[in-house]
């Protein structure tokens, strides 16, 4: 039964709990697929022998109320597993392997989920094309040697692949959401404090969001119901009611009001996002939405305040990676020279730059020229939010600038690079909900996603309006398994 | 150098400067588990053996943060008199070193919890005001251990994360001596607030030092040098007098003071540069996004009011005037909470004149002498209440009760039990104490004939020959009279 693994996640539910097949059946077929997809490079790390155990566990005693009755996934190497390696793409964890586990991926756990091993990912989920991880690039299914897209582009590729029927990434200033947009597949990053941000290495800690990626609307709605939380472990995550996502889901979106903001028509913006983002406000109104033009002003200044506020944080929660409790380390000549060897060979040069510019921002003397500006950008971009949305439900816009590019396209241009979150950054400073659904292809026939966003813990809307404008895109992802001969 | 009245004054080729200096105390907040962890606190621990993941800084840990530490701060701030900030905002500190997991620690920066306050000084020329600058919350870093290893360093982190207030002080103090009753005073509310043991040999107490001098009556502050992490007070007494002298001297060669942050050498009894201020540690200050700002009601703070115990300035106040005690014996007796606990146990029932003269006499010699604290005192109060009864009701005398004193330290007897036993109940049957008078007069019949005839500093003797005969024990007022009565016939 090779076709297990291009099931999705509802279906593959289905039939466990109906048992016309088992645990143990799906976690081979993935595993099997998985064994002959190296060439894509979308794991870091397997766990497959014990992923076929836990599987027989799960069969010999099954309980189907779960929501994911011994469903195995492979998740994002940037959350923490207990006894599993997880390196968040870095040389610096290469060896790390923590004494406890994430609260999503725990969530995930609890709910009958089996780990089949940790995917590849940008080094500390900084980069858009998987290009920065140590453990090397990852390739976008859909044809050789272009980018998954990033940060967590093994989870999106992987995905695509049908090497995992659902997986989790994390979105800082897209890297959920453009991934899913490179590769024709769902991906969600919820409102901050919706998911637990314990046990998750952090990037940007005001920005990280963990979020669903999945192969259509639905199998998101019900692994953000999984794995959505209130933490008391972490700070930031909020108490609110969680909707049943998976079960309030409807396409019935009459009436419902989606703004377009005119300042995301960004100049040089190749004609056939143009031409999507046209089409996916027809699907709109089909779909008996009203449109509805709006203006989020101060979305220029976006990026700029995201490369200001990230790699601000990122410089300070990268400090701990030094050498001296855990991860690897160079031995120097006193406790400064070991960190710099350490800390030079630890991290690539993606991270060693946002290390920097971080530095350079927070230094006296800058701090309010960058830092502090950019703060209160952020809280501009905030506010032209929270106006449009007296009016609107939720905002459409195109995922990304451009469909996946080549791998090794863009590594020696970053502002061209980090352009590629232009759509994606201002939802991330807001703190709102955003998904990404596959929408339509570009000429070279790679997909192309639409976002929506929502208002701060209204994934049920966003969810809906993808759900009902999926069905009329209808949109078939065209792999052919090129890697595998 | 000159000390007179209030004025500490350093003079050097006749020019006199006086010196400024303010403190930024570190306390360690009283509480089980840490500001941001729910490791222990004990002190005293096996090394690493009280670090969580959050302590040791793993990946993806998060800080969340211990809301009794948080009361313990606004608590401090009521005893300091001081403006409680209802939003206060955590900020990271960020450097590197070997014991400092995060590479940033916790602490708050622009925001602090506690604004302005203050403290009064008792000083021997009368009150001094103490303004406090601020009060605020931050993690302590954990310990690199030097000389354990011939190789390596070796790092503990039991002590990352425990909470810590940071209490800084106006410029406004201007003698060590002022230091000397500042820490004590600060220690002192703290201790009655159950917000930190002030325990400075277990390093619950210490303090960066700022030291600056000026010309006597010139209005503006000279040059100041901090003098980083001294923890004793004798320490601080030394560092300021020596840093003091040092700028006095660069001052008279017409050398210019580097603004500097300095370490005390205890045994050279000098101050070194640790970092100049061009090589001063750009902290990198920002909002920790792993915290949201501490939003802290009214109603809290109300409510922290109501638990606050009565503090010394008004424990003072109240022994002054309803046990009519001098305002040097209140400034001791209400010191330290244990003192003036045991104070108002002993007077609860017995004479409160008797009861501060034992107390601040022979019990705290006593003390003194034995290195304990009052909470160790050998003697209970109930038993010094009974002792204080005995002498007030004339069953023994004052003497006789310093013997009774000394005999019950050993094992905290009762001092009714020993009077019986050794049978010191003092003679004041008048009857009795006739009857040996009668009998010493007789006995000395040419003594009695020179007092008579007008050498009458012999009754020195006579009241000697009654105690010695009546072995200690004659009521030495009643004894007097009678001898008086019986040699002027």
């Amino acid at each position: 039964m090779s076709e297990l693994t291009s099931l999705t996640l509802t279906e593959l539910v289905k039939n466990i709990k109906e048992k016309k097949i088992s645990s143990s059946e799906i976690t081979k077929a993935f595993i099997d697929r998985s064994e002959k997809s190296k060439k894509l490079n979308t794991y870091i790390t397997e766990d497959f022998a014990s992923a076929i155990e836990k599987a027989k566990k799960f069969d010999e005693n099954p309980n189907f109320d779960l929501k994911l009755p011994g469903i195995p996934l492979a998740i994002k190497d940037l959350f923490c597993t207990n006894g599993i390696k997880t390196t968040a793409g870095s040389k610096i964890l290469n060896n790390f392997i923590p004494t406890y586990e994430s609260t999503v991926t725990q969530n995930i756990w609890d709910q009958g989920g089996i780990l089949l091993g940790k995917l590849n990912c940008d080094e500390f989920a900084m980069g858009s094309s998987n290009e920065t991880s140590y453990f090397g690039n990852v390739q976008n299914p859909i044809n050789e040697n272009l980018v998954p897209g990033g940060s967590s582009g093994g989870s999106s590729s992987a995905l695509a692949a049908n090497l995992t029927p659902i997986t989790i990434g994390t979105d800082t200033g897209g890297s959920i959401r453009q991934p899913a947009s490179f590769t024709g597949t769902v991906g969600l990053k919820p409102t901050y404090g919706s998911c637990s941000r314990y046990g998750i290495v952090a990037f940007a800690s005001s920005l990280d969001q963990a979020g669903p990626m999945s192969k259509n609307v639905k199998d998101c709605s019900l692994l953000l119901e999984v794995i959505s939380s209130y933490d008391t472990k972490d700070s930031t995550s909020i108490e609110y009611k969680r909707d049943k996502y998976s079960e309030e889901l409807t396409n019935n979106i009459k009436d419902k009001i989606i703004g377009i903001p005119k300042e995301y028509r960004v100049e040089g913006m190749p004609d056939e996002i143009e031409k999507l983002w046209k089409k996916g406000i027809e699907y709109a109104k089909e779909c008996g939405a009203k449109i509805v033009d709006i203006s989020l002003p101060h979305t220029n200044y976006a990026l700029p305040a995201y490369y200001i506020v990230a790699p601000a944080e990122a410089s300070s929660n990268l400090a701990r990676y030094d050498g001296v409790k855990y991860g690897f380390r160079t031995e120097g000549e006193n406790l400064i020279d070991m960190y710099e060897k350490t800390r030079s060979e630890g991290f690539g040069n993606e991270v060693k730059r946002r290390i920097m510019i971080g530095t350079y921002v927070l230094s006296s003397g800058y701090y309010d020229a960058y830092y502090l500006k950019a703060q209160k950008v952020r809280r501009l971009i905030k506010n032209d939010f929270d106006e449009a949305y007296k009016k609107v439900d939720a905002i459409l816009t195109p995922s990304t600038p451009s469909s996946a590019f080549k791998i090794g396209e863009k590594t020696n241009d970053p502002i061209s690079m980090y352009l590629n979150d232009i759509f994606t950054v201002p939802v991330n400073l807001a703190g709102l909900p955003g998904i990404s659904i596959p929408a339509g292809v570009d000429k070279n026939g790679y997909p192309l996603g639409l976002q929506i966003i929502g208002k701060a813990f209204e994934e049920q809307t966003i969810l809906n309006i993808a759900y009902s404008m999926e069905e009329k895109i209808n949109f078939k992802n065209n792999i052919t398994d090129w890697w595998i001969k | 150098m000159n000390k007179k009245n209030n004025e500490f004054i350093i003079t050097k080729n006749n020019n006199n400067y006086e010196v400024i200096i303010g403190l930024e105390v570190h306390a360690q907040v009283t509480s089980n588990s840490k500001l941001f962890s729910s490791s222990s606190t004990k002190f005293g621990a096996e090394p690493n053996t009280q670090v969580s993941l959050v302590d040791a800084a793993f990946p993806g840990m998060l800080p969340v943060i211990n809301q009794f530490c948080v009361k313990q701060a606004i608590k401090t701030g009521i005893g300091l008199k001081a403006k409680i900030n209802n939003k206060s905002i955590f900020d990271r500190k960020n450097y590197f070193y070997a014991d400092l997991p995060q590479g940033y620690q916790i602490s708050q920066y622009k925001y602090p919890i506690v604004g302005e306050g203050t403290i009064i000084l008792d000083m021997p020329y009368g009150q001094k005001e103490v303004g406090i600058e601020r009060l605020h919350l931050e993690q302590d870093a954990g310990k690199s251990i030097h000389d354990m290893d011939p190789e390596n360093t070796l790092v503990d982190l039991n002590r990352s994360g425990v909470a810590l207030m940071e209490i800084v002080s106006k410029p406004d103090l201007s003698s060590p001596e002022e230091v000397n009753v500042y820490i004590k005073k600060l220690r002192s509310i703290m201790r009655y607030l159950g917000t930190c043991d002030g325990n400075m040999q277990e390093g619950s107490l210490r303090a960066d030092v700022n030291v600056s001098v000026k010309r006597k009556g010139e209005k503006e502050l000279g040059t100041r040098c901090e003098i980083k992490n001294v923890n004793s007070i004798k320490f601080m007494q030394m560092s300021i007098i020596s840093e003091a002298n040092r700028q006095v001297d660069l001052i008279e060669d017409g050398k210019i003071i580097d603004q500097e942050t300095r370490l005390f050498d205890t045994k050279k009894n000098e101050t070194r540069p640790m970092r100049s201020k061009e090589d001063a540690h750009d902290y990198r200050y920002f909002p920790d996004p792993d915290l949201l700002p501490l939003e802290i009601t009214n109603d809290f703070i109300e409510q922290i009011k109501s638990e606050i115990p009565e503090l010394p300035d008004e424990k003072k106040k109240r022994f002054i005037e309803k046990y009519k005690l001098s305002s040097y014996e209140a400034t001791i007796l209400v010191s330290d909470i244990e003192i003036s606990k045991y104070f108002e146990e002993v007077i609860d029932k017995s004479d409160i004149k008797l009861a501060t003269n034992w107390i601040t006499g022979e019990l705290f010699a006593l003390l003194n002498d034995k290195n304990l604290e009052i909470s160790e005192s050998p003697i209970s109060s109930k038993n010094l209440s009974k002792l204080i009864n005995l002498i007030k009701d004339g069953t023994i005398s004052g003497k006789i009760a310093k013997s009774v004193f000394e005999m019950m330290i050993d094992s905290d007897n009762d001092p009714e039990l020993i009077v019986k036993e050794k049978n010191l109940k003092q003679e004041s049957d008048p009857k009795e104490l006739e009857k040996l008078i009668d009998k010493i007069i007789n006995e000395n019949f040419d003594k009695v004939k020179e007092y008579k005839s007008g050498k009458e500093k012999l009754f020195g003797f006579f009241v000697g020959q009654v105690m010695k005969v009546s072995g200690g024990k004659a009521n030495p007022k009643l004894a007097n009279e009678i001898l008086k009565d019986k040699l002027s016939k």
